[in-house]
């Protein structure tokens, strides 16, 4: 993790530096395993027990594998009442996929967001950092065909 | 009204600093490095400039209070945690005129005295971070940013700090504990952070789009600026619009254009010719407004007046056809998840009425769940540590206010008529 050193000199503690420690791990090794944990908490010289504590509270960093796109769907009120529920059926039947869950091949994981900021687009998903707008039962699946 | 916060975006190189530059970008941090710090707090006092982020403090007052602080480092911190459900004003600013926000937090540095900044930009912005990285890369390079702003004796480093998913560190107290590498729980005040902030050392958070109004304030003076929109909190506004409108989006209006005229005028009326049937005028957490209640101008000295609040300007707009049963119960649901568990009437209170909730909408609900509701409700508000958990209990109690029949209806009819239930 050498990029931390630069990142630590942003800040004048060296525990400022754990959530983008964080993402750096969880991005090296897929989510935040034992061994990210292990590896944040040696870098930055910070207990074990702090890095789990500070990452369990924050709802974009994962305690489990994902799959290979991570699908990260609203379905707060702008997004509701353009019926992102039903794309959330569509998920299920199409992919299998519940909220929380991953595909069986490791395609997809699926998380429900709460508002990620393009109300005037609804409804609307980030697939890993892409954002996906004006969904509907049509686009969705030609969007998530591109993800393979 | 011209606009000045969304200036020039239409131009699709708005985020690059030659144009920026081009576009009379960073001028106003030339005027003001040649104004002594404790002019530049003069002014922005008499601007009458109010935090943009939802509690409307005075912002000239806020920063008095820093720099009479005798303690340095001084910290300052852009807010663009913009978590509010339905609140996109910040992200215009963000990922199309980045260099307004970098100049106004560079101003601001000089007037608070303030070497060091930090942006603590929310997780779910990726494109924002790339953008800004860069801008903020790119006014390095030409000397805005670093120990001699401009060949002057004021210096000021800038980052980005990114969130991860919570609500809650949109709240000072709660921002300033996750940029110190910790669980997002707010802290008691006092100490406000303007004397003991982020490191212990005195800090100034500022939200986006207030920062973003500090070159204009500089550019035009404080008392030009103080005729914009209402008297009592003047400046251009960004009011973002979403939900049951033909023309959802973000609208730079004079602060105090009505409810009405923002909706009708601006966002092109209900969708499909539809009637309106109730608003959310400020985010989800103010209290939601029926149709003939909104001939009020959306601003934080009148809002309260009418029945709600200004919030973040983030207006949802709901015509005929939506069950507010649900619009509550989803609110609800995003209450109980992102109350950080500190205090246990918000912990404890979101997710009974969250379940309460979640029965009427889906038929089960019982004689009696709505004084239940309040009654949750009523032993929240007040008696937690920060806006959360009252933001849930006026929800409630507002829903149940203004739209109670409906609240009866599906109890008496056994689910909602409109045959919609929870996901």
């Amino acid at each position: 993790m050498k990029e931390l050193d630069t990142i630590k000199e942003k800040y004048p503690t060296t525990r400022a530096a754990i959530l983008p420690a964080l993402y750096i791990a969880q991005e090296k090794f897929g989510w935040l395993s034992p061994e990210a944990i292990e590896e944040v908490s040696s870098t930055l010289n910070v207990p074990k027990a702090l890095v789990r504590g500070v990452s369990t509270f924050y709802a974009m960093y994962k305690h489990k594998p994902m799959g290979r796109h991570l699908i990260q769907l609203c379905t707060n009120v702008s997004c509701m009442i353009f019926g992102a529920e039903t794309l959330l059926e569509l998920l299920k039947n199409k992919y299998g996929l519940e909220p929380g869950g991953t595909t069986e091949d490791g395609r997809f994981s699926l998380v429900i967001m709460e508002c990620i900021g393009a109300c005037d687009r609804a409804p609307a998903m980030l697939v890993n950092n892409d954002f996906h707008s004006n969904l509907d039962d049509n686009n969705i699946t030609e969007i998530l065909e591109k993800y393979k | 009204m011209e606009r000045y916060l969304l200036r020039n975006i239409e131009n699709a190189n708005s985020a690059d600093i030659e144009e920026y530059e081009k576009a009379g970008g960073y001028q106003s941090l030339k005027k003001a490095l040649s104004m002594e710090p404790k002019a530049i707090i003069e002014e922005v006092k008499k601007s009458g400039l109010r935090g943009r982020g939802g509690a409307g403090f005075p912002t000239g007052m806020k920063w008095t209070f820093a720099s009479a602080d005798p303690k340095f480092p001084k910290y300052l911190i852009c807010n663009a945690d913009e978590g509010e459900p339905g609140t996109f004003k910040d992200r215009p600013i963000l990922e199309k005129n980045p260099h307004l926000l970098i100049e106004g937090m560079i101003i601001s540095a000089h007037a608070l005295q303030a070497r060091y900044g930090y942006i603590y930009l929310r997780g779910e912005y990726p494109q924002a971070r790339e953008i800004l990285e860069n801008a903020i890369k790119q006014a390095y390079e030409k000397g805005y940013l670093g120990d001699n702003v401009l060949g002057s004796d004021t210096g000021f480093h800038l980052s980005v700090h990114q969130g991860a998913g919570a609500y809650i560190c949109g709240e000072e107290t709660a921002l300033i504990e996750s940029l110190e590498g910790k669980r997002g729980q707010p802290r008691i005040k006092p100490p406000f952070p303007v004397n003991v902030g982020v490191f212990s050392m005195p800090t100034v958070v500022n939200n986006v789009e207030t920062l973003s109004n500090i070159p204009y304030i500089i550019e035009i003076g404080a008392e030009a600026y103080s005729k914009i929109g209402s008297p009592d909190c003047p400046g251009p506004k960004l009011y973002s619009v979403s939900g049951h409108v033909e023309k959802p989006g973000v609208y730079e209006l004079p602060m105090g254009t009505t409810l009405r005229e923002i909706i009708y005028t601006h966002a092109g009326g209900i969708k499909g010719g539809k009637n309106l049937k109730a608003v959310i005028p400020g985010g989800i957490s103010t209290p939601v407004l029926p149709a003939d209640k909104i001939d009020c101008p959306m601003d934080f000295v009148s809002m309260p007046k009418h029945g709600s609040m200004l919030g973040s300007g983030a207006v949802i707009v709901f015509d005929e056809t939506t069950c507010l049963v649900k619009v509550c119960w989803r609110a609800m649901k995003f209450f109980e998840h992102e109350s950080c568990g500190k205090c246990t009437p918000c912990r404890e209170g979101t997710g009974w009425m969250r379940s309460v909730l979640e029965r009427i909408e889906n038929g089960q609900g019982k004689d009696g769940d709505i004084d239940l509701l309040l009654d949750i409700a009523g032993n929240i508000a007040g008696k937690t540590f920060c806006p959360l958990g009252d933001g849930a209990a006026v929800v409630t109690m507002n829903f149940i206010k203004h739209f109670r029949n409906e609240f009866e209806e599906h109890i008496t009819n056994k689910g909602c008529i409109q045959g919609t239930k929870t996901a």
